[in-house]
């Protein structure tokens, strides 16, 4: 048995940790936040040609690091201890992991451009009546000739604004919510047809409302085999919440860190706030609910290469860890910091709004407990 | 055992309903219904109604202006007004400084300051919390000289922060506890002083708040200048006026009327979201568990702000059970905020505050729902944090 990170995984860290610590420091990502676009293209840039990180999980031969979810994680929890807002997830993550499980004919070329920070991808995926389920689907693709012609509207496409490219599930056969019928796509955001209405979301991200009219795609737009592409939705997605996983812990970390850290300074009562016994248990149920969630993020991370059942399920017991201790360790950090903690000057507030983000991204506590049982009770029928 | 309201009783809710339908203003409930921050005059304008109906301040003795309602029928009033879904009566003047006034005050004083207060004419603000004290409020750091002025009047030279102050940005006059005996045990050197909040040397600064609010600010008092006559009670005795004080912050704050309506809405929107499998969310048995089980300890709150009203009744005053109400009121609160939030799935991320409102992303519903579940952790930590509570009830009712 061996938890322990490769040297090259180690080695990952620290550039990025490095690089964070230089150029990402709360007031630059405030000021960042301020601007009309919300993120900083030169930040991108730095990653693709200072760092190499955006090759960091893909293999050698199309030009990237070499490694794999692993390296996402060992990416993802830097950027959470930061809060990073550059779109990694649906770029490399997702948009990287739907190339690559694919056998995409063009895959190459794509990800040898994410590698370079050239396209950038948004995963426009849920739609307004859906909810978390990703077969729900009433955003339909037609064929037309040899392309396809693309309707509908998604909800909520984090990182769209900032997106060159957009993966878009849309049903091409069978009715709303069947499991067969459902295909991906791969649009050029500035194709004739797709509007967005751009925002920002409330942990500080961008995203978009996109709607989707008459849009023409060429025959490569598709990613994966028609009517038959919901197993890689759910690969790339189980692979997505584990780097998500991975990023709250290491928001987690810092929520519990600055916690302990404000207690000992802060006195009340003639004596700091650490030395009063009830919120010393307090924060070491948060340090155990950081450790378990750590450890089920590892646990999801290794299942990512299992069957799909164990992969299914390991994931979602992670997510229904994470989301728990999201919630439990956000909302203690901001009780433990009293009055302080509901400022917007000071970096607690920021954390706990990602993580409460965290809690419903790619499905609720609740949506993956009730996917966690019934993976269970069809493995027991 | 009786539950039952009498005749009179529903007679008054009747009453009351009827004044809410006919008189609440339409453009109140309009702006409300967007979801827009109100201003000064919002908050006011139903204030004024009330006090042209004599119904401006429910807890007041009939010879000031109020009503004399009896516990039962204030009881109602709050839950006919959040049926309404009214905005409230904010609590700064009405609930907390004028009893202290009609209390502890000169005829004068009362003369001076009461009916702005009933009126709604003058806009009030606390000036408690400082940095560095929160929960200690006892702990608290500005002072207040005595002098005399140029023109031969006694006044006090006050100098210090404040924080916290909530609506202070809007405030005609504040309330303030000042220590004026700096070698004195931290309770026994306090006063109790009421300042114009025009007086040179006063500076209030917004405090953002992180759902990026502005509702709470800092106050800077820089040598201002305070008539003697504007302090209440006894020099160094204002900590008696402060607890009095909290005693009425804390009653009603188990918000109970208010979170029936909370989890009604709650209700609405999980019966129009639809679910993972197309149902409504309500029949979800994930989410129609934890919307039965917030009922259930709503139902138990509810009772035991009623056995307490019941007490108050019989003349037994707002006792120590308010530690109870203040703990379940706003971990209630919070999980309601928590399922609104959790029900609207995706269209909690939407951040509309800088977009200007009507932005139509997402179901109008879901507008400021991840505010309120942000702004709503305040709830637990002001007005003597829930651990303070827990203390307090450990300390003064299980005598550990």
């Amino acid at each position: 048995m061996d938890f322990s990170f490769t040297e090259e995984q180690s080695m990952l860290r620290d550039t990025v940790a490095s690089y964070l610590a230089d150029h990402y420091s709360f007031e630059q990502r405030r000021d960042a936040l301020k601007t009309e676009a919300g993120w900083r293209p030169a930040v991108w840039k730095a990653f693709a040609e200072e760092l190499g990180i955006l090759g960091a999980p893909f293999s050698e031969e199309l030009g990237g690091l070499g490694g794999g979810p692993t390296d996402n994680m060992v990416v993802m929890e830097e950027f959470g201890k930061t809060l990073v807002v550059e779109p990694y997830l649906g770029t490399v993550v997702i948009g990287g992991g739907f190339l690559k499980h694919s056998g995409h004919s063009g895959a190459a070329d794509i990800i040898a451009q994410i590698i370079a920070g050239t396209t950038t991808i948004a995963f426009a995926a849920a739609e307004p009546q859906a909810r978390y389920s990703w077969q729900d689907l009433k955003t339909t693709a037609k064929k037309d000739g040899s392309g396809w012609v693309l309707n509908g509207a998604k909800a909520v496409v984090i990182g769209a604004p900032w997106a060159s490219h957009l993966i878009v599930t849309a049903r091409t056969g069978g009715g709303q919510r069947d499991a067969q019928g459902v295909s991906v796509f791969i649009v050029d955001k500035t194709a004739k047809g797709v509007t967005t209405r751009d925002y920002p979301t409330v942990d500080g991200l961008r995203a978009s409302e996109v709607t989707f009219e008459n849009v023409s795609l060429p025959a490569e737009a598709l990613i994966g085999s028609e009517g038959a592409g919901l197993p890689l939705v759910e690969k790339v997605i189980d692979e997505a919440i584990v780097a998500t996983c991975a990023e709250a812990c290491g928001v987690l970390r810092r929520l519990h860190e600055g916690t302990l850290e404000y207690t000992k300074q802060r006195k009340q009562f003639g004596q700091p706030i650490s030395q009063f016994q009830v919120l010393q248990h307090r924060m070491v149920d948060m340090f155990i609910q950081l450790e378990q969630s750590i450890s089920m993020t590892y646990m999801a991370n290794i299942k990512l290469t299992d069957t799909d059942v164990e992969r299914a399920k390991g994931v979602s017991a992670a997510k229904v860890q994470i989301g728990k201790a999201c919630k439990f360790v956000g909302q203690n950090a901001i009780q433990l910091h009293g009055g302080m903690g509901m400022t917007d000057e000071m970096a607690i507030g920021h954390y706990f709004k990602r993580a409460t983000m965290i809690e419903g991204a790619f499905g609720s506590t609740d949506h993956h407990l009730a996917r966690y049982e019934t993976l269970s009770l069809g493995k027991a029928a | 055992m009786d539950l039952d309201f009498s005749p009179e009783d529903s007679a008054f809710r009747e009453e009351a309903r009827a004044f809410i339908a006919e008189n609440y203003p339409k453009a109140l409930r309009e702006k409300q219904a967007r979801g827009e921050d109100l201003g000064k005059e919002d908050f006011l304008s139903w204030h004024r109604i009330l006090a042209a109906k004599g119904w401006s301040a429910p807890s007041w003795p009939k010879e000031f202006g109020g009503t004399e309602w009896t516990p039962t029928q204030k009881y109602i009033w709050s839950e006919e007004q959040a049926r309404a879904d009214t905005i409230g009566i904010l609590p700064f003047g009405v609930a907390m400084l004028a009893p202290v006034i009609y209390t502890f005050g000169t005829q004068e004083q009362k003369e001076k300051f009461l009916p702005g207060i009933r009126d709604g004419k003058v806009w009030w603000c606390q000036g408690y919390s400082e940095p560095g004290a929160g929960s200690d409020l006892a702990s608290l750091k500005t002072k207040a000289e005595r002098i005399t002025g140029d023109d031969g009047k006694e006044y006090y030279l006050v100098n210090g922060q404040k924080t916290w102050t909530t609506l202070g940005q809007h405030a005609d006059w504040g309330f303030f506890l000042v220590r004026t005996d700096p070698n004195s045990k931290p309770q026994a050197g306090i006063s109790f002083l009421l300042i114009d909040m025009k007086s040179p040397g006063i500076e209030v600064r917004r405090i953002t708040t992180l759902e990026g609010g502005h509702e709470v600010n800092d106050v800077f008092l820089d040598n201002v200048k305070v008539p003697v006559e504007n302090r209440i009670f006894h020099e160094n005795q204002g900590w008696t006026c402060a607890k009095a004080l909290l005693a009425h912050e804390r009653s009603g704050i188990a918000g109970v009327a208010r979170s029936k309506r909370g989890l009604e809405r709650v209700r609405e929107i999980a019966s129009t979201e639809l679910s993972d499998t197309g149902g409504p969310l309500l029949q979800d048995p994930f989410f129609k568990r934890k919307v039965a089980e917030l009922e259930i300890d709503l139902t138990a709150l509810e009772f035991t702000e009623l056995r307490t009203l019941a007490g108050e009744q019989s003349g037994k005053g707002p006792g120590l059970e308010s530690s109870i109400l203040k703990i379940k009121g706003t971990e209630i609160q919070q999980r309601l905020h928590e399922l609104a939030l959790e029900a609207v799935g995706h269209y909690g991320a939407p951040y509309l505050r800088d977009l200007g409102h009507n932005a139509n992303i997402g179901p109008g519903y879901a507008d400021g729902l991840a505010g309120d579940y942000f702004n709503g952790r305040k709830t637990s930590i002001y007005g003597g944090s829930n651990e303070i509570q827990r203390n307090i009830i450990a300390k003064m009712v299980l005598g550990l």
